[in-house]
């Protein structure tokens, strides 16, 4: 039974929460542009510290972000290769993970009080924004409590098994879910927190991630559309 | 020379009397819904005042319009392209909520649901933000209202930057004037520029500057850009919205809602021929007072057979060209130079123009002591200072603004004399160089102002009607919705992508309290 919750989870969840993620997004897009937004609350509450912890928060988390796709994903020989044992390749990824998680900690912190507890907030909130940021607040902290059992293995060969596993799902190799069978469950939760948070993500204000304004640095001031 | 036409608009100040139909009308018909409570895309403030939301016009402040750079260029305030995405996360400059009001409405239900009891029953607010009971009202759309406030308060008005605003705080010395305000549907749009979606654009045809709804994704860059500050975040949509000059309206020749309800008859709309190459150079003219002339050189003469052979080469349709000889604003801000830009200095190049108020003669009562220059008062004497309209309408600079008071004037002095006196003192126009021709006609569109006159709105070309917004077009369609689709009542499912519901309040249940609870 424990194997086939492992695999229904690690195996299989993977697959199922991209596949929502990615055509739900799609679907979204292509469907209901209109909902397709930011959401933002300043307007309705804009204290200085509102600023700062806004900024905190998404810096941090797209740290975290990118820190876990590289890490993950990047091959071992890469670093290996360049002289990096798995080992000293951990100690930069707690290090990194640590004072970004600790950014975003203390921004998050800020924004989920603010979101359950600022009336005007949280009367305009729907069950999503609420649901979505609690769900983000809960896989921070356990990826930040990921670090004090990682301290006592610091040889890399958790980090090793989970970036196999991470590999294998997106390189649909059948069998990764093994990998991290015998993984501390706090990594597990940690992993099916991100896979609930990826099944969410469609149907959820986070569908703003994908449309980072980058084309404005390039475009033109001014814009002139016939009717 | 890259000629476009813009149905432009003049909002003659002298006979706004304040009524408040305009944005009345314009609420009703665009703003009436959840999120947009406190935006009012027309808005009339009683000046000197900070007016709404509070000192939009001090951009040291909200860092709206544009800035000059040391190398010529221009650049929003706000900052470049990479600074404004910095700020993406949460907006440095942005009003919040309280800047405008916090929306409100009445417990109306307890008038007549409340039981028996010694006193009247009163209908108390209720904020529309949280729903809860609201102690007091801390502020409201024209909360100044015809001098409202202390003068400590009106007196950060922008405005008397370079007068001694102090005498002004005196009873005996007072002054105050209407500002109708609505977005200016700017030649040089910042709105536009700080969009990092790309959502804003300015039509080719008409000029009219929107957002497209579906694109926007909810920055807020453009409430902080626009130095009007007439753009307006819609909490419960997350979009941004502004006036859309009633576009519905202006493609099949009708004019706004806030001009055709206009009691006082001060709108005008009419079209406006410019030259897009010249937008840029003249938005980059160096010296802030001499924006309003720089303006004038974009637009072009719709008389001269040259610029109209080539408008009709460029694919300006014919009535289009016909209605801009007829434009009321060509010759209030050309012809007759009346009408002024709000604030030219933000280089945003405005297309609302305002022709200035007269006002009674400040020492009327020290009779003998008015200081009459030939006929027509000096305009030193009326009680709005000169400077005051100067710093609202041409960067500071006085010239301008003394001319146009002296023709606005010397009309009136005219008009009397030959309607009362039975002279015609021709005298008087010839010192404001105006002739008994231009006079009459200046008389019968800002005096008389007949509704064929103020509004001269070519309709949109049959060619455009696929995409036109009409009877036509619109057939089997589900007119305005919220993007899931023509179901009824516009979206009051909320789709599986977490859309909400735009067409219930479900937090603002009013509960009856009995007397004596």
């Amino acid at each position: 039974m424990e194997t086939y919750i492992n695999q229904l989870i690690f195996g299989v969840g993977p697959y199922l929460a991209g596949t929502v993620f990615l055509l739900g997004s799609f679907l979204r897009y292509e469907r209901g542009q209109y909902t397709w937004r930011a959401m933002s609350s300043q307007s309705l509450d804009n204290p200085p510290a509102f600023r700062w912890a806004s900024i905190a928060f998404h810096v941090g988390i797209l740290l975290l972000f990118f820190g876990h796709l590289f890490g993950l994903l990047t091959p071992t020989v890469v670093y290996t290769s360049l002289g990096m044992s798995p080992g000293a390749k951990q100690i930069m990824a707690m290090v990194a993970g640590g004072l970004f998680g600790l950014l975003c900690f203390a921004g998050l912190s800020y924004l989920v009080y603010r979101r359950l507890f600022n009336a005007r907030v949280r009367a305009n909130s729907s069950p999503m924004d609420t649901f979505i940021i609690c769900l983000i607040y809960l896989q921070l902290i356990t990826g930040l409590c990921t670090l004090f059992v990682s301290m006592d293995h610091l040889d890399g060969a958790v980090m090793l098994e989970l970036a196999h596993w991470a590999q294998g799902i997106v390189t649909f190799q059948a069998g990764a879910w093994q990998y991290i069978v015998d993984v501390h469950w706090i990594y597990k939760t940690h992993i099916f927190l991100g896979l609930l948070m990826f099944t969410a993500f469609p149907f959820s204000r986070l569908v703003h991630i994908w449309s980072w304004p980058v084309e404005y640095v390039a475009r033109r001031y001014q814009i002139v559309r016939p009717q | 020379m890259r000629i476009r036409a813009q149905i432009g608009k003049v909002l003659n100040l002298d006979k706004c009397i304040g009524c408040h139909t305009c944005s009345v009308t314009c609420k009703n018909v665009w703003t009436s819904r959840e999120g947009m409570e406190y935006a009012w895309f027309n808005n009339v403030e009683t000046k000197p005042g900070v007016g709404y939301p509070k000192e939009w016009e001090n951009q040291e402040r909200w860092k709206g319009g544009w800035k000059r750079l040391d190398d010529g260029s221009i650049q929003p305030r706000i900052g470049g392209r990479w600074r404004v995405l910095a700020n993406i996360f949460a907006n440095p400059d942005m009003p919040a909520i309280d800047d405008y009001y916090e929306p409100f409405d009445f417990d109306y239900a307890h008038l007549q649901k409340a039981g028996d009891s010694k006193t009247m029953p009163t209908a108390r607010p209720r904020s529309l933000l949280t729903g809860k009971r609201m102690e007091k009202i801390e502020w409201g759309p024209n909360w100044e209202e015809i001098l409202g406030t202390e003068f400590k308060h009106r007196s950060k008005d922008y405005n008397f930057e370079g007068v001694q605003k102090e005498i002004y705080g005196q009873f005996e010395n007072t002054f105050m004037m209407y500002l109708p305000r609505l977005c200016e549907h700017c030649l040089n749009p910042t709105c536009v520029a700080s969009c990092p979606s790309g959502a804003i654009y300015k039509r080719e045809e008409d000029g009219i500057v929107l957002i497209d709804q579906d694109k926007c994704r909810g920055w807020r860059m453009c409430v902080s850009g626009c130095p009007y500050k007439k753009i307006y975040y819609n909490w419960k949509s997350g979009k941004s919205e502004k006036c859309t000059f009633c576009y519905p309206r202006i493609e099949v020749g009708q004019p706004t809602v806030c001009s055709e309800t206009c009691v006082g008859r001060i709108r005008y709309l009419g079209v406006m021929l410019y030259d897009a190459d010249r937008i840029e150079e003249a938005a980059s003219t160096p010296n802030e007072q001499d924006l309003y002339e720089a303006q004038m050189d974009v637009f072009l003469n719709p008389h001269d057979p040259e610029i109209e052979a080539e408008a009709r080469r460029q694919g300006i349709p014919d009535d289009w060209l016909e209605a801009a000889k007829n434009s009321p604003v060509y010759k209030m801000a050309m012809e007759w130079k009346v009408a002024f830009p709000l604030h030219p200095e933000y280089r945003t190049l405005p297309m609302v123009w305002y022709a200035p108020p007269l006002s009674p003669i400040q020492s009327a009562a020290e009779s003998g002591r008015i200081g009459y220059n030939g006929a027509i008062p000096d305009v030193d004497q009326l009680r709005i200072p000169v400077r005051y309209l100067a710093n609202m309408l041409t960067a500071g600079e006085e010239q301008p603004i003394t001319h146009a008071l002296e023709r606005m004037l010397a009309m009136r002095a005219f008009m009397r004399g030959r309607n009362v006196d039975g002279v015609e003192d021709t005298e008087v126009l010839e010192r404001v160089g105006l002739d008994v021709a231009t006079v009459e006609e200046m008389f019968r569109y800002m005096a008389i102002a007949d509704y064929e006159d103020r509004f001269v709105i070519p309709t949109n070309k049959r060619e455009y009607a696929h995409s036109m917004y009409d009877g036509q077009t619109e057939r089997g369609g589900c007119g305005f919705s919220f993007g899931s689709g023509c179901n009824a009542g516009g979206g009051e499912d909320a789709d599986v992508f977490g859309g909400k519901p735009n067409n219930k309040r479900n937090f603002f249940s009013v509960r009856v309290e009995k007397m004596g609870n």
